[in-house]
């Protein structure tokens, strides 16, 4: 039913400086656009990164699924492999380490006034996006290999979307009810 | 509209409004919240100012075109959000040298930059070898219950974690 808006590239590109705009206000609220907040989440001190991510884990996935259980929305998930998600994903929790923001949240912290995010992780990660588009014909060979069987948690689980989402959900609270507990 | 000039609102409740976000971005955009692929994308427009129409012959930027799209705008709007959040807390301050790396590395300024640089590398190189960052794995692909996500999050993580703890642990060795 909005198919002729998703298809109208210059309306998509307002529609995404606005939401890009609410995603900024609420990365900059919840305080993971400082440094500070995100390392100290590394070095399991505090947890408002794991709080922000999996609050919107929660609300989102019951909403998307929902919406797509009427035909409403399309999901985006891609296979992944061992050697794509376990290799890359490592290399990018050492450089999330070293930057203290990740990719979104650098552009929180430029526009907070972070010197480091601009000069350093903006610029770097401008050099590291060419380095991987140099690379690529022979990474990709190598990201091909180790193709994970499934692609979403109810084929590897044997459940229903919803038998997956309500004890997803059951987790995630109790993982809250028990950082608040322990008052981290 | 006090409550746009607090510093800080609870976490749940930021978590919660990006999950609500993520609705309609799938809805009005039929588009995941992301935000990697764009510097790929500025890596390219930059690329092609130096060697021209050149650069679409490279395979990468076959798939990932350097042109202005729906995430590229998204992630300049978290810039514009972000500043605007700050600018109404009276946060958004320019500053070199953040806080937790000051009281353990010193006030010197290249010594910072320079580890960001590397770690902006990294993170990148990162993202497009796992096909997404902690937004479009960390929040879209596990709210959509995909699997690689999960697997790519727990990772980004357990690296963080491993990095971030030796990082800090070197100056008492």
């Amino acid at each position: 039913m909005y198919d002729s808006l998703r298809k109208n590239s210059n309306a998509q590109r307002a529609l995404g400086l606005l939401f890009g705009i609410i995603f900024g206000v609420f990365l900059q609220k919840a305080g993971v656009t400082t440094y500070e907040v995100i390392i100290n989440q590394l070095l399991l001190t505090d947890f408002t990164v794991l709080k922000v991510m999996l609050s919107a884990v929660a609300v989102g996935t019951v909403g998307v699924h929902f919406m797509h259980g009427k035909g409403m929305v399309n999901l985006h998930t891609s296979p992944g492999s061992f050697n794509a998600t376990v290799v890359g994903g490592l290399i990018f929790g050492a450089g999330f380490a070293l930057l203290g923001y990740c990719p979104g949240t650098v552009a929180g912290a430029v526009g907070q006034g972070a010197m480091d995010a601009l000069f350093g992780g903006v610029l770097g990660m401008l050099v590291g996006s060419w380095l991987y588009a140099i690379w690529y014909p022979r990474i990709s060979e190598f990201r091909d290999r180790g193709t994970f069987k499934h692609e979403r948690l109810q084929e590897v689980l044997h459940l229903g979307t919803w038998q997956v989402i309500v004890p997803l959900l059951v987790l995630i609270v109790a993982l809250f009810w028990g950082l608040e507990w322990l008052g981290l | 509209m006090e409550w746009l000039r607090l510093e800080q609102w609870s976490p749940y409740i930021c978590g919660a409004g990006i999950g609500i976000l993520s609705w309609f971005t799938l809805l009005l955009s039929d588009k995941a919240l992301g935000a990697s692929t764009s510097y790929a994308r500025t890596a390219g427009m930059i690329e092609r100012l130096f060697r021209g129409s050149r650069v679409l012959e490279r395979e990468f930027f076959k798939t990932v075109t350097p042109t202005i799209d729906w995430q590229w705008m998204l992630v300049l709007g978290i810039v514009i959000g972000a500043f605007l959040s700050s600018a109404l807390s009276g946060q958004a301050t320019i500053r070199w040298v953040p806080d937790p790396w000051f009281s353990v590395f010193g006030a010197a300024v290249w010594p910072r930059i320079l580890v960001a640089f590397v770690g902006g590398c990294l993170l990148a190189l990162g993202s497009r070898w796992a096909g997404g960052c902690t937004s479009g794995h960390g929040i879209s692909g596990t709210m959509q219950l995909a699997v690689a996500s999960w697997i790519a999050a727990i990772c980004f993580f357990v690296g963080g974690i491993a990095v971030a703890t030796l990082l800090y642990a070197l100056p008492t060795l």
